[in-house]
């Protein structure tokens, strides 16, 4: 058998289990941003605050979710940019359809 | 070696040669080979789906945008209570799949099992909450294409006094119920299918499957649940929260 790859390899990564209790405080840290959110939510903020401090907060959730309880922080390189792949594709999706519709077709309903 | 001699073979010495984990499969060098590819492969099909969704959520922008008052109106029909628990419960589950992993990877089978079966357990509790919600919402007339009615949004009872709409905007909530169903039903049945994985895979734990060193396939079975998850995150604050403080 071959043996393990070199550590420079980008698919190569170090074996890391994550401790229960980084698990603990990512969930908590979790329940917390949701009642933030929630509570957020029932303040009346200035123009479209609102939606975007929900996302923001949307995002800082999904961020620790994807780096710690899917382990892309202890992930290969070549993990990391598949994720961060994913990740451009979909802001592609979003800009090129908003831009699309913002520049023709906006209020025409 | 010729082929034949390779075929006729038995298990006990095919691998006098080369020992390995029975888990790993011939086309792979080595074990980290194997699960490094399994992770990649996961991560791609993660992908496809965050793209699935994605239009979704564009759509969803784009009506938000020109339909606001028929949206916020209809975000008021939903429960915030029944919305944040769910989320809460999705967190759970996260964690505990998350334990499930950590499980696989010290080997402990009696472990793995009861995390398996807590993240079962949370997810059914989800998909119940969820059915609750979707029948209020078939009772109180709110399924577009099977029984709705915009009176609860040109005549709306006192407690939503505020969300009087005219009568062409009351009929956009449809675009509002319509977006609702097709995401969070397309979320539950993400969930169903997951459970379902997740069903096998305590099966086979059960048996003593995944604490010998394999853990890929709870691994990325994780990364699957806690995308799900993640699609959650999102649809909660867009779908229960528009400005519950109008």
């Amino acid at each position: 058998m071959a043996e393990t790859k070199h550590i420079d390899e980008p698919t190569h990564h170090e074996e890391h289990i994550v401790s229960p209790g980084l698990y603990m405080i990512i969930g908590s840290l979790l329940l917390i941003c949701t009642a933030i959110t929630v509570g957020a939510s029932y303040i009346d903020l200035p123009g479209d605050l609102n939606a975007v401090v929900a996302l923001g907060i949307a995002c800082f959730k999904a961020t620790i979710v994807v780096l710690f309880f899917m382990h892309v922080k202890y992930s290969s390189r070549l993990t990391k940019l598949t994720v961060a792949a994913g990740f451009f594709t979909f802001i592609v999706l979003i800009m090129m359809t908003m831009t699309d519709y913002a520049s023709r077709a906006w209020g025409r309903w | 070696m010729d082929s034949h001699t390779v075929a006729a073979q038995t298990a006990e010495t095919a691998h006098v040669d080369h020992e390995h984990p029975p888990y790993l499969r011939h086309h792979f060098v080595n074990v980290e080979q194997q699960r490094e590819t399994a992770t990649f492969g996961m991560w791609l099909f993660l992908l496809t789906e965050i793209m699935f969704f994605g239009g979704l959520f564009c759509a969803y922008l784009i009506y938000r945008n020109w339909y606001y008052p028929a949206f916020v109106a209809g975000s008021h029909q939903l429960s915030i209570f029944l919305g944040t628990l769910n989320t809460a419960v999705l967190i759970a589950s996260s964690f505990t799949m998350a334990m499930a992993v950590h499980s696989s990877e010290v080997r402990s089978r009696k472990a793995l099992i009861t995390w398996l079966l807590a993240t079962i357990f949370l997810g059914c509790v989800f998909l119940g909450v969820k059915a609750d919600e979707y029948h209020e919402k078939w009772e109180k007339h709110h399924v577009p294409g099977l029984n709705f009615s915009t009176a609860d949004f040109t005549h709306p009872s006192k407690d939503y006094k505020d969300d009087k709409l005219a009568p062409d905007m009351a009929e956009k909530t449809q675009v509002y119920f319509s977006l609702y169903f097709a995401m969070t039903g397309m979320h539950a049945l993400h969930m169903i299918i997951g459970v379902s994985l997740l069903t096998i895979l305590v099966i086979r734990a059960w048996g003593g499957a995944y604490v010998n060193g394999h853990v890929a396939p709870i691994e990325n079975f994780g990364l699957y649940w806690h995308f799900v998850d993640i699609v959650w995150i999102f649809l909660f604050p867009l779908l229960y929260l528009i400005s519950r403080h109008q």
